[in-house]
C-alpha cells in the first residue's frame, strides 16, 4: 500500500507579519495569510475545497470560506491539543487529499496572544482535569508545568542550563538573519542568558517562547497537481500523530514515564513510513515553545538516546553548519509564537532553497508540533 | 488562593482531604491504583473502584520555584515551591504540592534552596483541607 508517502505536497506558504501588537483582528489575519499562501501557490481560492486547523483557532471555517471566497468545501477538520496539532493540520488535508475526499486543501492558524490575554490568567475558568491537581498549589502556568520536567531531566541526565542556552541562542542567531523575526535585532549572549530574571526555576526569561499577533497558512495538493503549481513542490514524506497510552497533557507525571513524552509515539511511526532515518534529516524545526523540549524531541525523534538531548547541543550542533541545524527562521523562541505554524512554513522554505538561514542543498526536513501535549510531525522532503 | 474545583471523578479526594486523611483511588477488582481519578480500570476495565487510605510517606520527584507574573495570591508569595511527591507505597503516583515549615504554613515558609529532588516528606492537612508537604 502506497499510503501518504510523496502522495501530496505542500505548493504555497503565506504569513502576516509577526509583532506584539498587530491592529487587525484574528479573522482578518488568517485571511490574509490564506489568501497569501493561495497567491504562492498560483491557485485560486475557489479552487479550495478542504480545510485543516488547531480547535483552539477562533476563525471559523465557515466565515473563512465566506471571507476569502472558497469552492464548496468537501473536507473540514480541526485538530485538539494546541501547539501540538501544527503538523497534524497537514497530515489531515494530505490524508484526506490521497484518499480522494478532496483536492485543494488550506491549513492555517492565527493568533493574538502578544497583545491578547492569556488562558492560565483567567481565576474564573479552571479546567476541572487536570486543574484541580495542580492550580490551587500554585502550578498556574505552562511554563512552570515544564520546568517541572526539566528539574527532572536535569536531576536524571546532568543536563544543564548550558544546554538550554545553546537551545535559545540557536533560534536566536537564525532569527537574527530573517528580517520578519520579532528578534530579528536582538542578538542574544550567555551573560544575558545567565543573568535574566526566572520565570519558574530552572527556567529564565530566554527559556520561553514570544507571545506574539500573526497569522499563517499552507496549500497541500497532490503530487500530480503539483507539478503545475508555481513553485517547487515540498512532498509530505510522512506524517504522524502521537497520543501514548496513559499520557496526560502537559502535567505528564501520572505517566510510568513522564520524560517519554508524545515525540516517542509520533516518531515510531513517522520513520516507520519513512525511506531515510534521523541520520539523513538536513534540517529540523522543532517546536519551542520552551527550551527543554529540544533535548526531549532530538531523543524522542531519535537523534540520540535517552537522557542525551542535552549533550547532543554543545559544539554548536544546533547551527547553521551544525550536525542538525535548527528552528531556521527562529522558531518560537526567536521569530514568533504562532503555536508552531512558523515551523511548517519554514521547513517549506528550506526545501525551497529560500531560507534567510539557508542550509545548502537541504533536502529532508523533520517539523514537529508540541511536545508535552498530544503532539504530530511531518518528514518534508524536496 | 484557588481552591480545587472538583470534578466527580476527583470528588472522593477532597472529602478525605478535609477529614485529614489522603486516599488514592484504586481497582477494586485487580487493585492497581490510579491518578488521577476515572470512572474505570486502565489495566482490567472494571468499574469497582475503592479509596485506599495511603500512609502519607513520600519522596520529592521534582520541584520548581515560580515567580511572577502570577495570579495576585501567588505573586504576593513568590518565589515558592511547587513539588512532585512521589508516594513511598505507589512509586507511580505523583503529587503536585507544596513544601512547607510547618502545617498550615505559607507557599514560602520554606527557603527554595532547602528544596532537594530525593527528599523524604510527609503529608499534612491545613485546616480547609488542603494537603501540604512536611520534612519526614
Ligand atoms: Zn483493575
Amino acid at each position: 500500500m502506497a499510503g501518504l508517502k510523496d502522495a501530496t505536497a505542500i505548493v504555497g506558504i503565506g504569513r502576516t507579519a509577526f509583532a506584539k501588537h498587530l491592529p487587525d483582528d484574528e479573522r482578518t489575519l488568517a485571511c490574509r495569510a490564506v489568501l497569501a499562501a493561495l497567491d504562492d501557490a498560483g491557485i485560486a481560492p475557489g479552487e479550495v475545497d478542504a480545510l485543516a486547523s488547531y480547535t483552539m483557532e477562533e476563525t471559523d471555517e465557515v466565515e473563512l470560506s465566506k471571507a476569502v471566497g472558497f469552492g464548496d468545501l468537501t473536507f473540514f477538520s480541526k485538530v485538539g491539543y494546541g501547539g501540538g496539532g501544527s503538523c497534524a493540520t497537514v497530515a489531515h488535508l494530505a490524508a484526506a487529499i490521497a484518499a480522494g475526499q478532496a483536492s485543494v486543501g488550506v491549513a492555517w492558524r492565527s493568533r493574538k496572544r502578544g497583545s491578547g490575554p492569556r488562558p492560565w490568567t483567567n481565576t474564573a475558568v479552571q479546567l476541572p482535569t487536570p486543574g484541580q491537581w495542580t492550580r490551587p498549589f500554585g502550578l498556574l502556568r505552562p511554563a512552570d508545568e515544564i520546568a517541572m520536567l526539566t528539574r527532572r531531566y536535569m536531576h536524571e541526565y546532568g543536563a544543564t542550563r548550558d544546554h538550554l542556552f545553546n537551545v535559545a541562542l540557536a533560534c536566536r542567531n537564525r532569527a537574527n538573519q530573517n528580517p520578519a523575526a520579532i528578534m530579528y535585532d536582538r542578538p542574544l549572549t550567555r551573560e544575558m542568558y545567565m543573568t535574566s530574571r526566572w520565570i519558574s526555576e530552572p527556567l529564565c526569561l530566554f527559556d520561553n517562547c514570544l507571545e506574539s499577533d500573526g497569522a499563517l497558512a499552507c496549500v497541500v495538493v497532490s503530487r500530480e497537481r503539483a507539478r503545475d503549481c508555481r513553485q517547487r513542490p515540498v512532498y509530505v514524506h510522512s506524517a504522524a500523530q502521537g497520543l501514548p497510552a496513559q499520557h496526560h497533557g502537559m502535567v505528564n507525571y501520572w505517566n510510568d514515564d513522564p520524560l517519554t513524552g508524545p515525540a516517542w509515539t509520533a516518531a515510531r511511526h513517522l520513520w516507520k513510513h519513512a525511506d531515510f532515518t534521523p541520520q539523513d534529516v538536513d534540517v529540523a524545526q522543532i517546536y519551542d515553545a520552551f527550551t527543554p523540549l529540544i533535548p526531549l524531541s532530538l531523543e524522542g525523534y531519535g537523534f540520540c538516546g535517552r537522557g542525551e538531548g542535552g549533550a547532543f547541543t554543545e559544539g554548536g550542533a544546533l547551527e547553521i553548519g551544525g550536525r542538525l541545524p535548527l528552528n531556521t527562521a527562529g522558531g518560537g523562541l526567536s521569530e514568533a509564537y504562532v503555536h508552531g505554524f512558523n515551523l511548517i512554513t519554514e521547513g517549506v522554505r528550506q526545501l525551497r532553497g529560500t531560507s534567510t538561514a539557508q542550509v545548502p542543498g537541504a533536502a529532508t526536513c523533520l517539523v514537529t508540533a508540541g511536545e508535552g501535549v498530544p503532539t504530530s510531525a511531518l518528514l518534508l522532503r524536496s | 488562593m484557588l481552591s480545587p474545583v472538583v470534578d466527580p471523578e476527583g470528588a472522593p479526594f477532597w472529602r478525605y482531604a478535609a477529614q485529614g486523611e489522603l486516599r488514592v483511588q484504586a481497582c477494586a477488582d485487580c487493585g492497581e491504583p490510579r491518578f488521577p481519578p476515572r470512572p474505570c480500570c486502565p489495566h482490567c476495565q472494571s468499574f469497582a473502584t475503592e479509596w485506599r487510605r495511603m500512609s502519607g510517606l513520600g519522596r520529592v520527584w521534582s520541584y520548581v520555584v515560580p515567580h511572577p507574573p502570577l495570579l495576585p495570591d501567588y505573586a504576593e508569595q513568590a518565589p515558592y515551591n511547587v513539588i512532585v511527591v512521589e508516594l513511598a507505597e505507589a512509586p507511580r503516583i505523583r503529587l503536585v504540592g507544596n513544601l512547607v515549615a510547618r502545617p498550615g504554613a505559607r507557599l514560602d515558609s520554606l527557603p527554595p534552596d532547602r528544596v532537594r529532588i530525593g527528599a523524604k516528606v510527609r503529608v499534612v492537612f491545613t485546616d480547609d483541607g488542603m494537603p501540604q508537604w512536611v520534612y519526614a
